[in-house]
């Protein structure tokens, strides 16, 4: 049968469409991107080469560091967040709803599909304190506190978008995880109860060593996602108060487009793939250590 | 589903496990709350005029029921404009991702030649780059060949970012397919195009539905590339539009925000309904055996 499958015309014909747009469109750009980390100007000015310019700028440059700091503060909390709420979740579906979860499931999975500029305006007027006063505002002054200004103090800012991003992403985390759980075979789960571990004892011994593939796999995508930060962000606070919120995405974005400056942009855009590979790798190895412990 | 089965019988509880259950009860209520509520009080909103956003609480119900909100987030806001604009640069591209997506993952995982493997290993790379790197050297590309003022810029760049996952996710869906099934076609004598298009695309065609939706939702609620390569306000998509709704009326207009809010969430989610069954069943079938 492998004659049939080595067909080079056919293999030529199925891959180049895919392949071309692919190297045209992301591979080469990806390359010529780092050169531009060595010259400066933009698209409509031309070009310069500077050497080690813009590198040697980004690590003397304070609002880079401060959104780099960000990005890696947001990333760690939310990749936590995100994961932990979606495990719990997902418990919840298998241990407490048993066979009934899919409606269940489908409605908190809504979020995810929605678009985010249109939640994150949703969340700026929900927690809105003037001309109108949001529903948490609201519930504040009603409880007897103070009207807050959520989106003019960097640490609200910072965790009005974590609860945001939480909201967005839960149900994705729960369904993953989820599918994960559901595979544990039912004899194991079975044994287990005979020997007579139950409720928390079982989660700890049996449930959670057998799921840290499947947290393996969310760790990395959550990472990988929540260090590209951006849509939520330009949405919900347009990086403020100040540049209190704002990421390394966001910051390449400023700095190529509103300043038109294209080498620097690119070169805080390479920092930015650095820290998903350095992360990734992270992940993988401190969790692969645990996996055959 | 069902690998975790329910086996105590139906025998009174202890207190302490009808505690729990109550706890979990009011867990789950809450949660459930807290997805819901927002959703309807963006609705309601969309029906309120402005005194009433300025004056009434935010619980209160809308006095009236019509449809004015609407109509002037369509007509003033011109959001009919973006979503024909987020249509045109969407679906084209969605059926490019989807056609040479499907035909690569079939050179990648069914054909047999040197070098495969790290093909694929090429297209897996191009998941994990940021959008970012690669947006300067399209956005000069473009100004260059001169088409930042058309929806082209949009339908190429979405056209190869869906294709990474595309390929993987597609491949992954045609490695489960027993190698008997390749060998009985052999033996039949169909060609390398027949065993394609009549028997592989049939047999991934749930995997390329699910491929298609995850795409679709990825580059609908797409901002980064719309808000890049946008240089002209009629050619807006949804999002970049919705993103300068409060602009376009100086002081916020909270009728009209509140009713394009509810058009893109309630819209999208009347898809999501409508196709629920089949993201679930790809998601938990698909994303996670890579």
């Amino acid at each position: 049968m492998d004659s049939v499958f080595r067909d080079r015309k056919a293999t030529l014909l199925m891959l180049t469409p895919a392949l071309l747009v692919y190297t045209i469109v992301m591979l080469i750009p990806i390359v010529w991107s780092v050169t531009y980390t060595f010259q400066s100007g933009n698209a409509i000015t031309g070009f310069e080469f500077v050497g080690f310019d813009n590198w040697i700028k980004f690590f003397g440059d304070d609002t880079a560091i401060d959104a780099l700091w960000f990005t890696l503060r947001y990333a760690v909390v939310m990749t936590f967040l995100q994961v932990a709420t979606g495990y719990g979740l997902a418990l919840l579906y298998i241990f407490f709803l048993r066979n009934k979860s899919s409606l269940v499931r489908a409605i908190i999975f809504f979020p995810v599909i929605l678009p985010t500029v249109a939640v994150a305006l949703m969340f700026s007027r929900i927690f809105e304190a003037a001309p109108t006063v949001g529903p948490v505002n609201a519930v504040i002054t009603w409880l007897g506190g103070d009207l807050t200004d959520f989106f003019g103090d960097p640490g609200y800012s910072f965790w009005v978008v974590i609860i945001m991003d939480v909201w967005r992403s839960m149900g994705f985390y729960a369904v993953l995880l989820y599918a994960g759980l559901v595979e544990i075979p039912q004899e194991v789960m079975e044994s287990a109860r005979i020997d007579g571990a139950s409720g928390w004892k079982l989660v700890q011994k049996i449930v959670f060593p057998l799921s840290l593939p499947i947290l393996l796999s969310s760790l990395i995508f959550s990472i990988n996602g929540t260090l590209k930060v951006f849509d939520s962000i330009v949405a919900l606070t347009n990086g403020g108060p100040g540049s209190a919120t704002t990421p390394l995405t966001l910051y390449m974005f400023r700095t190529s487009f509103a300043y038109g400056q294209y080498g620097y942009g690119s070169t805080v855009a390479f920092m930015l793939t650095l820290l998903c590979l350095l992360a990734t790798i992270f992940v993988f190895r401190s969790m692969r250590k645990d996996v055959t412990k | 589903m069902s690998a975790v089965a329910v086996t105590s019988p139906r025998t009174r509880k202890p207190l302490k496990a009808r505690l729990r259950r109550g706890l979990g009860w009011v867990g789950l209520s809450l949660v459930l709350l807290t997805v819901v509520y927002p959703m309807f009080w963006i609705l309601m909103g969309s029906f309120k005029t402005q005194p009433e956003f300025l004056s009434e609480p935010f619980w209160a119900l809308p006095q009236q029921w019509n449809l004015d909100n609407y109509i002037s987030a369509f007509v003033d806001g011109g959001l009919g404009t973006y979503i024909k604009n987020s249509v045109i640069a969407v679906f084209p591209s969605l059926f490019l991702i989807l056609l040479f997506g499907t035909a690569a993952a079939y050179a990648l995982q069914i054909l047999v030649w040197k070098g495969r493997g790290l093909v694929l290993v090429l297209f897996l790379a191009g998941i994990m780059i940021p959008t970012q790197m690669i947006l300067l050297p399209l956005f000069t590309v473009y100004y260059k060949v001169g088409i930042t003022s058309t929806i082209w810029p949009l339908i190429i760049t979405y056209t190869a970012i869906g294709m990474p996952l595309t390929v993987f996710m597609i491949a992954t869906f045609m490695r489960a397919i027993p190698a008997e099934v390749f060998e009985a076609a052999t033996l039949d004598g169909a060609s390398v195009y027949r065993i394609f298009w009549n028997i592989t695309v049939p047999l991934v065609k749930n995997a390329v539905f699910t491929v298609a939706l995850v795409q679709f939702f990825f580059l609908w609620n797409d901002l980064l590339i719309a808000l890049t390569f946008v240089t002209k306000s009629d050619l807006r998509t949804i999002q970049v539009g919705l993103l300068n709704f409060t602009g376009e009326y100086g002081a916020v207009n909270y009728g009209p925000l509140f009713a394009g809010i509810s058009v893109t969430v309630f819209g999208t989610l009347a898809l999501y309904i409508f196709l629920n069954k089949k993201v679930m069943a790809g998601m938990t079938s698909g994303a996670v055996k890579g």
